[in-house]
């Protein structure tokens, strides 16, 4: 059972929990940006929640089912149609034989997950088949190149009974419904090299989603922010660490971050955080929210709690 | 000098341990020390461990552990710390092949510090390294300090491509390329060991607080090596 790609759009990979106990490697995480839309896709298949399914970025993906199977979309809603038919993220649906599933164009979000009986088939690379384009590693080919026209995406189980449930628009896709977006940030240890002003802007002013943005981080521009700490040793960091170089303007480093650097940190966003920050184009207002670690955690196990 | 490692807080689910504030090699034998003593004692409950430079970063599971229980633990793991022999790490020799068309910057450093090429690379390879971290890519390890007369600063402008095995100097550390890259360290020869193999168990030839030595060797043991002979483009002039 398997999908044929047509058109591969800018960006469309393979993506799955992403690789774990590597880090030490100089090995970056990669996997689902949207971790929650890739877990309720799954879910609505009866998979696990971190099994390999489709990120499609922005749209222009175009897949033809070679037999019937049954696929499960969530995340971002690209305006997907089956053979003309508008499918909202968020269900599970049967593509017959020669049917075919496209992704136009952003309606809402930016990332779409599209989720396959059993997860997308392929040989795992240090215990992930995601694709990090960088390193080269992970994907249908395990060198990590993105989807491209001719592509076979193979289940990995042959045939699955659709999930009769959908899911609610809000839970389907975490992308903003108003501005500003909320990110929960954890507080880290350079937190007080910022100067007063600085510190009273971060978590008080609007920031807005810059143009650079990608897997590997994701740039806010507003006031500047200022502190005495210019650069430090490297040091291993974290997902969603929101870094300050010295323009005085945040990145969010993202699941293809670089595994050490040397700038000082605001602290980081939680990873529910992270989804939901993955799902705003450029443009979009946030403001971060300071959370203590103890509510972070309460929420993550309750999202993980969803798919048990 | 024996450190006490602070604990500090960087994300829901990590801590960083914080043993030393600046750069040296006898630094590297703790870290490790460390990085030993928390795989050990927190086992599956940790999910990283990433040492690097003067710290380790610790990524908690927190379906087993909170955030809490994690600092406890650790701390315990942290507490009698003491280098064994074994955490000096294993020394590596490594093959390189300096010359100009491989290395372009060798002729800029020999210019810059007075000496002869010849004193350049003699003078590379007459310690060993210590391995700070792995990072910017899979496999790539930070070393150093290579001596005062040779620390060069970065090219203003980076290169869009670094070709595999090329060997660099930024400031007093020296690396080693594992795959074709951008980059902006200063090019001064070129090795044909693989640093990083998906299919070698542990997968890359460094890990963090391995000692490295660089040996000289001539075109034609390089190519008997299978190495790659293309010449490396020089760097772009800045503002060009």
């Amino acid at each position: 059972m398997s999908l044929k790609v047509e058109r591969a759009g800018p960006m469309a990979l393979v993506v799955d929990g992403g690789r774990g106990g590597v880090r030490h490697l100089g090995v970056t995480q990669g996997g689902a940006m949207d971790w929650v839309a890739l877990g309720w896709a799954n879910w609505l298949l009866g998979n696990a929640p971190e099994a390999a399914g489709l990120e499609v970025m922005v749209g222009g993906l175009e897949l033809v089912a070679e037999a019937d199977i049954c696929v499960a979309l969530a995340g971002a809603d690209l305006a997907a149609r089956r053979d003309g038919e508008a499918i909202a993220p968020g269900q599970a649906l049967t593509l017959k034989q020669g049917q075919r599933l496209v992704f136009e164009r952003p309606s809402k979000g930016l990332r779409a997950y599209l989720a396959l009986p059993g997860g997308v088939a392929g040989e795992a690379v240090m215990g992930s088949l995601s694709s990090t384009v960088r390193e080269g590693l992970g994907g249908l080919d395990g060198l990590g190149r993105p989807l491209v026209a001719g592509d076979r995406v193979e289940a990995k189980a042959p045939h699955q009974r659709v999930n009769a449930r959908a899911l609610a628009p809000s839970v389907a896709t975490l992308a903003a419904s108003s501005e500003p977006l909320e990110l929960a940030l954890v507080a880290g240890a350079q937190l007080a090299s910022f100067d007063g002003h600085s510190l009273y802007r971060a978590f008080n002013q609007h920031w807005t989603i810059d143009q650079r943005a990608d897997r590997m981080g994701i740039r806010l521009t507003g006031a500047r922010l200022e502190g005495r700490m210019k650069g430090m040793v490297s040091e291993g960091i974290p997902l969603g660490a929101v870094q300050v170089p010295p323009d005085g303007q945040p990145i969010i480093l993202m699941n293809d971050r670089q595994t050490i650097g040397g700038y000082p940190r605001l602290g980081a966003l939680t990873p529910l955080a992270c989804a939901r920050l993955a799902q705003c184009l450029p443009g979009t207002r946030v403001r971060f929210k300071a959370v203590s670690p103890e509510c972070a955690r309460r929420e993550h196990l309750n999202q993980l709690a969803c798919w048990e | 000098m024996t450190p006490r490692p602070r604990l500090e807080t960087v994300a829901f689910d990590s801590l960083i341990v914080r043993l030393f504030d600046a750069i040296d090699e006898a630094h590297m034998p703790w870290v490790l020390a460390a990085t030993n003593a928390i795989r050990q004692r927190l086992g599956d409950a940790a999910l990283e461990v990433v040492p690097s430079y003067t710290t380790v970063l610790v990524q908690i599971d927190i379906q087993r552990l909170s955030l809490a229980e994690a600092r406890t633990r650790l701390m315990a793991a942290l507490d009698g710390l003491s280098p064994q022999a074994a955490e000096q790490g294993t020394l590596h020799e490594i093959p390189v092949w300096y010359d100009p068309s491989v290395g372009p910057e060798l002729t800029l450093m020999a210019r810059r510090s007075g000496m002869t090429v010849e004193e350049v690379v003699r003078r590379h390879c007459a310690r060993d390294y210590s391995v700070f971290a792995l990072g910017f890519a899979p496999g790539y390890g930070f070393m150093g300090l290579v001596e005062e007369a040779l620390a060069t600063p970065r090219l203003e402008t980076p290169r869009q491509k670094v070709a595999a095995g090329s060997v660099g100097i930024a400031d007093r550390q020296t690396a080693v390329y594992p795959a074709p890259s951008p980059g902006g360290w200063n090019l001064i020869g070129r090795t044909a060991v693989k640093l990083f193999d998906r299919e070698r168990e542990g997968y890359t030839l460094f890990k963090p607080g391995d000692r490295v030595r660089f040996v000289a060797i001539d075109r034609a043991t390089f190519e008997a090596q299978g190495g790659d002979t293309t010449p490396q483009p020089p760097a772009e002039e800045s503002g060009a």
